[in-house]
């Protein structure tokens, strides 16, 4: 999730115009109406999240390497986490950061391996996640065969394939300025799960409908023991709700939920599964304990206040995260903790409303 | 002067005395420890009543973590095996083996070793002066050590922890707390000062002091082992679900001060009860509120 303003954001308006097909936009608007206000706050930080923010000068960025477990590494930058996986059969990448650290990353791939990179995966449509996408698959190449090589030559393998959900996918075909074809994934699934094995490795993909998005990937890698989540985890923020993009503060919960029915520590709850977040450090299953129960309180604390019939200034006035503040909170930047708040209130109020209070039935008996 | 108070004292009194040590006399760590608990011993073995937060410089934050925390926390699977982090694992009742790590071709001290048989902890304090890692790496309950010696005091500086416990009554500590530690040897007793500095919940840095015997013998393989299996302890908790108290809900609201017959402001914790000084406004409080007269027959 980047910070950073994009001085190529557009208008609200276009770009939920552009974000959305008619049927998807049509559905965005109902929400719109439910979430009011809050709700344009945070299209705009999903708005925000969906560029490149090519104008970002990253000449200064030096990413940190660090070895997760076997042939699995984390690469830190300045976008989402990349996750590197290498084997004789190739490399598979997860994730690529922000376009312009391209060159980086492919420096940093080919320290760890000099075998062609064969994947990408996408764990969700954010720009500081696929930034580098176009890139670093041309910078690779793929297996095929059979007759579609004889027709099409060498550009049937010219380039890595890019693993994505569905929903991804249309999301990116949306932006505006429209992304190039290279860029978007290649292949997609649209069910619950895609299984790959590579470089002897059985590598799982689950989807978390209406997260962080509405196309969220979890990537399991089984034998190295290690799990990619994409923006479902990080340690440095509160979750980014992005509504405008399929978000939802109970499938957020129920992706951390997911990450720990995974994972597996040893017997003092430390290590065994590792954990690569979206951003922040390289943590495991007691990491992503703390932060769904911080993320399950602050839900159940709002939902509780909106089922007593709170306002929204009531809500924040009662400081429902005043305990997580100094550790994950933010006044300023894209995502502020005043609008995490907000999305969730909102959510909550639609999936919970108040109870409308009737009018009292007049008796039809008279004191006398 | 309250314990913390002590501890500071202490503390001055240590490095002082270690100072005049020449360097090379480094002192043996080595042998088997076994704690002393005549210090905080209500807090440390019975364990702190809920919403005691008397002593510690904490935050606004840190007293809604602590109002917040329902101990029914401790019942969810993933949470039973937690264990107690660097900071705090002294503090608790354990054994405590100490070791030295040298390189068997020069002899140097590589590391020193401690081994709590709590949570089978291995700790590794690192002498052959090497950095910390860097912000990407792992936390660990332990954390990252490095050591050195002034004197014969040995201190200890650790990073990357995990978020833990300051009080297991609910107040936290980050995944961002530091913890500075002097370990000073005085015949068969080892006094360990640490000194636990927290951007996120502590207004001031907080200093505890324990103390340990070394042990004449060992003790029985099984007494340090610490075996922890995760299982469901209520059928009816739903998967997913965090017990906690709405902020300013707590169902046990004033009763550690009533108890205890103590001012609301001092059970709040915070710095200013950290210091001999708070002493005088318990007192101004205690005459406008005097304790009540025992029932008869009691």
């Amino acid at each position: 999730m980047a910070r950073e303003e994009s001085s190529a954001r557009a208008s609200e308006g276009k770009v939920m115009r552009h974000l959305f097909p008619r049927t998807i936009r049509i559905a965005a608007v109902t929400a719109a109406v439910i979430a009011g206000a809050a709700g344009a706050a945070v299209t705009r930080a999903g708005a925000q999240q969906a560029q490149n923010f090519d104008t970002r000068n990253f000449d200064g960025v030096q990413l940190d390497i660090q070895q997760v477990s076997g042939n699995v590494y984390m690469v830190v930058g300045a976008g989402g986490n990349t996750t590197v996986f290498t084997g004789p059969e190739g490399v598979m990448v997860v994730d690529t950061q922000f376009a312009p650290l391209s060159g980086k990353i492919l420096d940093a791939i080919r320290t760890l391996s000099d075998q062609p990179i064969r994947w990408i995966v996408n764990t969700h449509m954010h720009g500081d996640h696929t930034g580098g996408n176009e890139a670093i698959a041309k910078a690779g190449r793929t297996r095929a065969g059979g007759n579609v090589v004889g027709d099409i030559g060498a550009a049937a393998t010219a380039t890595a394939r890019i693993i994505a959900h569905e929903n991804a996918l249309n999301r990116m075909v949306m932006l505006d300025p429209p992304l190039p074809s290279a860029a978007l994934p290649t292949d997609t699934f649209f069910n619950a799960r895609k299984d790959l094995l590579f470089n002897g490795e059985a590598i799982q993909m689950f989807h978390q409908p209406a997260a962080h998005t509405d196309g969220d990937l979890l990537i399991h890698f089984r034998r190295a023991d290690v799990v990619s989540t994409g923006d479902l985890f990080t340690t440095v923020m509160y979750p980014f709700i992005d509504a405008a993009n399929g978000g939802t503060i109970d499938g957020y919960i129920k992706a951390l939920n997911t990450i720990l029915a995974i994972t597996v520590p040893s017997n003092v709850n430390e290590g065994g599964t590792m954990v690569i977040p979206g951003h922040g450090r390289l943590s495991d299953e007691q990491d992503v304990v703390e932060y769904r129960d911080m993320v399950t309180i602050v839900r159940d604390r709002i939902r509780e206040y909106v089922r007593r019939g709170m306002t929204l200034d009531q809500v924040k006035a009662r400081k429902p995260t005043l305990d997580f503040d100094p550790r994950y909170g933010n006044d300023t930047g894209f995502w502020t903790t005043s609008m995490f708040i907000e999305v969730i209130y909102k959510q909550m109020l639609a999936a919970n409303p108040p109870k409308t209070v009737k009018p009292a039935t007049p008796s039809r008996r008279t004191n006398k | 002067m309250t314990r913390t108070g002590l501890c500071a004292a202490a503390l001055a009194v240590l490095a002082l005395g270690a100072g005049a040590s020449p360097a090379a006399a480094q002192v043996e760590l080595s042998g088997v420890w076994q704690p002393r608990y005549h210090e905080d011993l209500p807090e440390r073995i019975p364990g702190p009543e809920l919403r005691d937060y008397l002593g510690l410089p904490i935050n606004d934050s840190a007293r809604q973590f602590g109002d917040s925390w329902d101990p029914s926390r401790i019942t969810l699977p993933e949470e039973q095996c937690r264990v107690h982090v660097s900071p705090y694992i002294l503090r608790g009742p354990l054994n405590l083996r100490i070791w030295v790590e040298k390189d068997p071709k020069t002899q140097e001290v590589l590391a020193i070793k401690m081994y709590s048989s709590t949570y089978e902890q291995t700790r590794t304090l690192w002498m052959d002066g090497r950095p910390h890692p860097g912000p990407n790496a792992p936390h660990t309950w332990m954390g990252f050590s490095t050591g050195r010696w002034d004197g014969d005091m040995l201190i200890v500086e650790t990073s990357h922890l995990k978020q833990g416990w300051i009080r297991r009554n609910g107040i936290a500590m980050s995944d961002r707390a530091t913890y500075t530690e002097y370990l000073v040897l005085n015949g068969d007793m080892l006094t360990h000062i640490g000194v636990l500095v927290d951007p996120v919940f502590l207004t001031e840095p907080l200093v505890r002091s324990q103390d340990f015997i070394r042990a004449q013998r060992d003790l029985p393989a099984q007494t340090w082992l610490w075996v922890c299996e995760p299982v469901v302890e209520i059928a009816t908790q739903t998967e997913g679900d965090v017990p906690a108290y709405l902020p300013g809900e707590h169902p046990f609201k004033g009763e550690f001060e009533t108890k205890h017959h103590l001012p609301e402001f001092a059970a709040r914790g915070g710095a200013e009860t950290m210091y001999p000084e708070f002493k005088e406004r318990i007192r101004e409080w205690l005459v406008k509120n005097p304790r009540p007269a025992p029932a008869k027959g009691k």
